[in-house]
């Protein structure tokens, strides 16, 4: 196996266990904060706009994790700068 | 396949390049701008009757205010310049992309860094005008002195954190449904998109909010300390 395609299966299968791997944790930790949002506005539905709002916040944070994994399996596609640099210097 | 709308080049000339992202970075202003511009042209006093697109701008600028009293109760007026503007920005541009032919810049990771660029100094700006530059930079030493990297090292992450998601939001959009139209080309790529839609508002709701809490947090680390020392 030479290089390129060395460089090419590696990308492949770091980029779907990246997102594979890095989406467990956000999913598990937006499905607690969900549980908990929902179980507070149901004992308070007064406080039902500050909660949501708090619950966007906090999902927004949480999903940035599982955004990481993602903007970092889209530069091992399509991007990949250590396939640029060997496809440069093989091809000339 | 494209993945951000840079590498769309409509005309160059020497090192000056204009790509999809500034040109409809551009034309969103320029529709911003003429909006408002046109609307409030002739607005008359308070108790002349209220043309219609005058009260659905009112009705946004309110609903932006309130939110944004709720995270920042004093002076909430002297950030909904900012905080709106960039909310309406990104809202129109995720919500023009039910139109054909529209690439939102916010795909765009310099368009996105830009604005969280915009964020950051704005933090700072606020920060030092309501507590002066020695209140504003002591905060960064508290509790203790040692918590200064961590507090740096906050600064920096928070700021890629509001580039970061929301470029990798918008962008993923466009991508699913450029996937889905090579796989399932007829029913499934329209419902991806209206939840684009959903996903693009909600992106630039929790983008302006993100950053009205951290100029709230800059802000108001003073009016507790003073609260504390008038106790």
């Amino acid at each position: 196996m030479n290089n390129v395609s060395l460089i090419g299966v590696t990308s492949i299968v770091a980029a779907t266990l990246c997102m594979a791997l890095g989406s467990i944790a956000p999913a598990i930790g937006e499905a607690r904060a969900i549980i908990q949002a929902l179980s507070s506005i149901a004992q308070q539905p007064d406080e039902s706009g500050s909660l949501s709002r708090t619950l966007f916040i906090g999902l927004a944070m949480i999903e940035s994790i599982a955004i990481y994994c993602f903007v970092i399996s889209i530069i091992l596609i399509f991007t990949n700068p250590f396939w640029t640099f060997v496809s440069s210097k093989s091809g000339g | 396949m494209p993945i951000t709308p840079d590498s769309t080049i409509y005309w160059h000339h020497g090192f000056v390049r204009l790509n999809a992202t500034i040109l409809y970075t551009w034309l969103l202003m320029l529709l911003l701008t003429m909006l408002s511009w046109f609307v409030t042209r002739h607005l008359k006093g308070a108790d002349s009757p209220r043309s219609r697109w005058q009260n659905a701008l009112e009705a946004v600028v309110v609903t932006v205010r309130s939110q944004i009293r709720d995270i920042c109760p004093e002076e909430s007026d002297t950030y909904l310049p900012f905080a709106g503007t960039i909310f309406l920005f990104i809202a129109t541009s995720s919500l023009l992309e039910v139109v054909p032919g529209w690439h939102a810049p916010t795909a765009s990771l310099s368009t996105t860094a830009a604005l969280a660029i915009c964020v950051a100094i704005a933090v700072h700006i606020f920060g030092i005008l309501k507590q002066g530059v020695s209140g504003y930079l002591r905060h960064y030493i508290r509790p203790a002195v040692f918590m200064l990297p961590f507090n740096l090292l906050n600064e920096i992450s928070r700021t890629l954190a509001l580039a970061l998601r929301l470029f990798g939001n918008i962008m993923s959009e466009s991508l699913i449904v450029g996937v889905l139209l090579a796989i399932a080309p007829f029913v499934f790529p329209l419902i991806m998109q209206a939840f684009g839609l959903l996903t693009g508002f909600i992106q630039a709701y929790i983008f302006a909010v993100l950053s009205m809490v951290y100029i709230a947090a800059a802000v108001q680390s003073q009016t507790e300390q003073k609260g504390k020392t008038n106790e």
